[in-house]
């Protein structure tokens, strides 16, 4: 019996994991996936937003601005990548300007801090770059990037550190209520704990449905995104988004943690949860609003395209609530934007929920907050460098090549606790074949490696999922009689 | 600190035959640095034959090819380090360099060669829509799965693009029992081979499609089919000419690219047309005593002139260590006109030229029956009838050193015109 | 058969030739669409005797890697490619071999031999 079950292990699930990790309490976080943060998590901007957008008032609102003020030390605690670079919203025309005027007013009543209203030479100041036609910007300087599937994973690790348990591969099909709790079936054998939180992502609305009335869906909501090469990750500095209007939100240039650059993304409205491909229209679409902020776009340099599902709520709003209908049933529901930035703000909510359901919250004395430096071999400095391949000469041989990624650093990302199991959990740990050759080089070596840590048949690694099988069997190995009669005769035919 | 007269960076068919040529040209202190585990570089995975027709008059297959050139090496007593990455170059041709057992190590050459080949494009590059299963493979990535590791990259197969290591892999695919399904090309002609296509296609009944692109990829986990159609001659797709194949791979053919990230740190102009180094008649780069050679400074079709062009960098940094290179004097520079994409060397000085000046190029289409015209100045040195130029086979032209040992300088420029014009 | 069309891959002109029988002709056949006297040869070999070279991998024990590759030192007939593919899956050599060293003798009778294409340690 668990005293808290978390469904979903995501950037959400997680930062409510990482949180339940403080107190005395027996929590599980439940995810169906191969690893943490496969959803929405590791699809998406990667921004950690000022709060500006939402509307005054709002779950959105107050949590994207808690949450903001929450990243400098949550990121330092957990070594995540983050850089408070600040945001732009881009005023193309007259009514554009008064739009971003709106913005910070709305701002203002939000509680985002040190805003100001930027002219053109400011602007053209600060990114030279962008088109000479933009007339004013409303910055945010608290805005910034993030690693959000390294943000997730760190959250896991730390709470899987202090006594959380990780149960990957478990898709939750059925709950029933009992006495004291839930019943919680999964494809994997059932578990009960006696409070349940629904951090299901998209799927939020079905795990609501076990328990009670529908009362919100989740519409997935698809964006799709070009990743540039290191070489223009300064192209710009902040966060350029592009005044909202009428016709849409526009897409948004920025610099990711990593040193690339993205452009996106679009948004269309889907009725399938899987729906993660990329369309010509969708790449199209944002190659041509990219060149409203800028005509510079380097297209020569994309190194990738992706697409992320959004888990759009019906109701507008974030819902997060106990159900009255089902007593120490959680909903941390319809996380869209600004859902990265608000995590940490809504981990923290949810123990109050918890705490006003009943639940006695005793902060355990052993609690650690700090996660073990991940090695960044390339960021030491020489001497580190000798003395680190000295001690242990796997950091002394680069596996990738492109990013620089040495297997000392892949060997600790697959130890580590919520470990990566697959080539791109590897890839979203320690980023090799995140570079412009895509794998290319450093895919068999990653596979290599994964092979022998984890003591399996290289032919067992897997992409990302289940099904997502990379080699189909050795070379010769004998096919059989009757397949050979067909190898003869058609041979003899040609 | 190490400190080498030349240190060449890679260990495949241009470092090695750079190095080997350096040495026999009266340089004794060489090193060569190869990343991977063994010398050879990409030859140890083309395992078919077709190399060396020109440089040993027979047929070889790569790992033959490399291994004649190691056995020299050795033989010659060269020294070199595997397993081992340069991290970076400054311009003062110092190298950073890792590897397991050095650790960290600083290396000095008073020349080095440049000789890192080249990577494929990616899916990313060309922005091929659809999801992003397991299953989709470079063709290179592939061929090295199945000729070294031994593992079947997939059973029902469809590669996009028709350059050489495509069509190989059709075959090489085909031959270990998968199912080669069709080949689709963006072009209106192959870029790989002629003989490629007969004996890998042809023989096996595969399909190629020319003037067709990839439009769409299925499957979550991995590939379950994807979609080709024609393109109209603005590459765009036509409606209504999508073929759907159901496969659970597909390999990417779609082009080769300079691997020059370490030639950027050292300070090193670039070539936009063919992504490498700008070099002059002695491989030598725009930092002085920095040379390159090979896939590095632009894709080569065959080996062979790989292997020519190596030694020619290999020999012209011995030069430069022995302080025989010249730096004055007369000096020419190139220019691709109508009908040609670009020209290597990029600078020639007369003073350096053996016997001929040999310029290599690649066309930027079909043609047959065309006149290559070389130009100095604008006035016709030379004129080349040919009865068949295509882009995926690189050209050559001499022109021999009479025509320009008068002259104090200008400009050499090829272009094509129809014959008879 | 009276009439084939067949691609010239002898140099990289790729003429598309015309073989038809004729027995007027010193082998039988009369080639047509070549360029040169090197395709009227080409087109017949191809006719009568196709013949490939084949080069592919064997297993190999106790070495740094899975697979050795190898070739047949002549061309075998067409054919027989497939053939030969698996009787090479029953094949696993023991390194160190050398470059050269015969991995199958007379392969399938056909006269040609598999040979090592590297040497391995």
């Amino acid at each position: 019996m668990y005293d808290v079950a978390i469904i979903g292990a995501g950037v959400i699930g997680c930062a409510v994991a990482r949180e339940l990790s403080r107190y005395d309490l027996k929590v599980v976080l439940i995810e169906k996936d191969t690893d943490i943060a496969n959803g929405t998590t590791k699809a998406n901007s990667a921004i950690v937003h000022g709060g500006y957008d939402a509307k005054p008032g709002s779950l959105k609102a107050r949590f994207n601005v808690e949450g903001n003020a929450m990243f400098d030390e949550i990121c330092k605690e957990l070594d995540v990548p983050f850089q408070r670079i600040g945001s732009l919203v881009l005023a193309f025309d007259h009514e554009d300007v008064q739009a971003i005027q709106e913005l910070y007013d709305r701002g203002v009543i939000n509680g985002v801090p040190n805003m100001e209203m930027l002219d053109r030479e400011q602007i053209l100041a600060l990114e030279p770059n962008l088109n000479k036609d933009i007339i004013a910007a409303l910055h945010a300087p608290t805005a910034g990037i993030v690693g959000p599937w390294e943000l997730a994973i760190a959250m896991a690790e730390n709470a899987i550190e202090n006594g959380v348990e990780l149960k990957l591969e478990h898709k939750v099909t059925q709950i029933e209520k009992l006495e004291n709790g839930y019943g919680i079936s999964t494809d994997k054998g059932k578990l009960k704990a006696a409070y349940v939180i629904n951090c299901a992502g998209l799927y939020a609305d079905e795990v609501h449905n076990m328990v009670a009335d529908p009362s919100f869906r989740i519409i997935p909501r698809r964006g799709q995104y070009n990743v540039f090469d290191r070489s223009v990750g300064d192209f710009v500095k902040k966060v350029i988004f592009q005044c909202p209007t009428k016709k849409g939100k526009g897409v948004l240039i920025a610099p990711t943690v990593h040193g690339n650059l993205i452009v996106g993304p679009d948004a269309e409205e889907l009725d399938c949860k899987e729906s993660i491909e990329t369309t010509m229209e969708g790449l199209g679409f944002i190659r041509e609003q990219g060149k409203k902020s800028t005509e510079k776009v380097p297209s020569h340099a994309i190194i990738t395209a992706f697409a992320g599902l959004r888990a759009t709520p019906s109701t507008g709003d974030f819902i997060i609530e106990e159900l009255t209908e089902a007593k120490g049933f959680i909903d941390v529901a319809g996380i869209e934007s600004p859902g990265l930035t608000a995590a940490p703000a809504i981990g923290i909510y949810v123990l109050e929920l918890l705490k006003n359901s009943g639940v006695i919250l005793k902060e355990k004395e052993s609690f650690n907050p700090i996660r073990r430096k991940a090695i960044r071999f390339m960021e030491l400095t020489d001497e580190e460098k000798t003395e680190l391949i000295k001690r242990d000469p796997r950091f002394g041989r680069i596996i990738c090549r492109c990013e620089s990624i040495t297997e000392g650093e892949i060997v600790d990302i697959i130890g580590r606790k919520a470990g990566a199991l697959t080539v791109d959990g590897v890839k979203r740990r320690a980023r090799p074949g995140t570079g412009r050759c895509q794998g290319g080089f450093c895919g068999p070596r990653v596979m290599e490696i994964l092979a022998r840590e984890l003591e399996m048949d290289i032919t067992e690694v897997l992409k990302d999922r289940r099904g997502s099988y990379l080699l189909t069997g050795p070379t010769k190995v004998d096919t059989g009689i009757e397949e050979s009669f067909d190898a003869v005769a058609a041979a003899k035919e040609l | 600190m190490l400190n080498y007269d030349i240190v060449v960076i890679g260990g495949g068919p241009a470092g090695l035959a750079a190095a080997i040529e350096a040495k026999k040209n009266g340089v004794d202190s060489i090193l060569v640095i190869e990343r991977d585990r063994e010398l050879g570089g990409i030859l140890q995975q083309c395992i078919h034959n077709g190399f060396g027709l020109h440089i040993f008059k027979e047929e070889l297959t790569g790992p033959e090819y490399a291994q004649r050139f190691i056995e020299q090496l050795e033989d010659m007593g060269i020294s070199y380090k595997l397993d081992t990455m340069v991290l970076d170059i400054s311009e003062d041709k110092s190298l950073m360099v890792m590897n397991r057992t050095d650790g960290l190590l600083k290396i000095r050459g008073k020349a080095i060669i440049l000789a890192m080949g080249c990577r494929e494009r990616t899916r990313g590059a060309i922005n091929i829509p659809g999801t992003r299963p397991a299953g989709v493979f470079t063709a290179g990535t592939a061929q090295r799965f199945v000729n070294m590791e031994g593992y079947m990259v997939g059973k029902k197969v469809v590669i996009l693009g028709s350059g050489d290591i495509g069509l190989i892999m059709a075959r090489r695919l085909t031959l270990e029992g998968a199912e080669v399904k069709a080949v689709a090309e963006l072009m209106p002609y192959s870029g790989g081979l002629t003989r490629n296509i007969v004996q890998c296609l042809d023989d096996f009944d595969i399909p190629l499609f020319l003037s067709h692109t990839l439009i769409d990829i299925k499957g979550r986990d991995r590939v379950e089919g994807i979609t080709i159609a024609k393109v109209d001659e603005n590459r765009k797709p036509i409606p209504g000419t999508e073929q759907h194949y159901e496969c659970d791979t597909l390999l990417l053919s779609v082009g080769l690219i300079p691997e020059n990230e370490l030639s950027k740190s050292a300070g090193i102009q670039l070539d936009s047309i063919t992504g490498g180094p700008v070099v002059n008649e002695a491989m030598e780069t725009s930092v002085k005593g920095i040379f390159a050679c090979g896939n590095v400074v632009h894709v080569h079709d065959l080996v062979d002139w790989v292997t020519e062009e190596s030694r020619r960098a290999g020999r012209n940094a011995a030069k430069f260590i022995k302080d025989e290179l010249w730096d004055g004097g007369p000096s020419f520079r190139t220019a691709a006109e109508k009908g040609i994409r670009y020209i290597v060397p990029h600078m020639v000085r007369v003073e350096n030229v053996e016997q001929t000046v040999d310029l290599f190029m690649r066309v930027d289409d079909v043609y047959t029956n065309v006149n290559m015209v070389v130009k100095l100045d604008g006035v016709r040195i030379r004129t080349i009838t040919k009865k068949h130029l295509a882009p995926g086979e690189m050209e050559s032209i001499k022109i021999p050193t009479k025509f320009l040992k008068e002259k104090s300088g200008g400009l050499l420029t090829v272009c094509l015109e129809k014959e008879g014009a | 058969m009276n009439k084939k069309e067949m691609i010239c891959i002898v140099c990289p002109m790729g003429c598309r030739l015309t073989l038809q029988e004729d027995v007027n002709e010193e082998k039988g056949y009369k080639v047509s669409g070549n360029q040169c006297h090197r395709g009227i040869e080409y087109g017949i070999m191809e006719q009568v005797n196709p013949t490939r070279a084949l080069t592919s991998t064997v297993k190999i024990k106790d070495s740094s890697l899975n697979r050795l590759p190898v070739r047949t030192d002549h061309p075998i007939p067409k054919a027989m490619l497939f053939e030969c593919m698996k009787l090479l899956n029953h094949i696993e050599i023991q390194a160190p071999i050398k470059m050269g060293d015969i991995v199958v003798e007379n392969v399938l009778n056909t006269g040609a031999n598999i040979i090592a294409s590297r040497s391995m340690a």
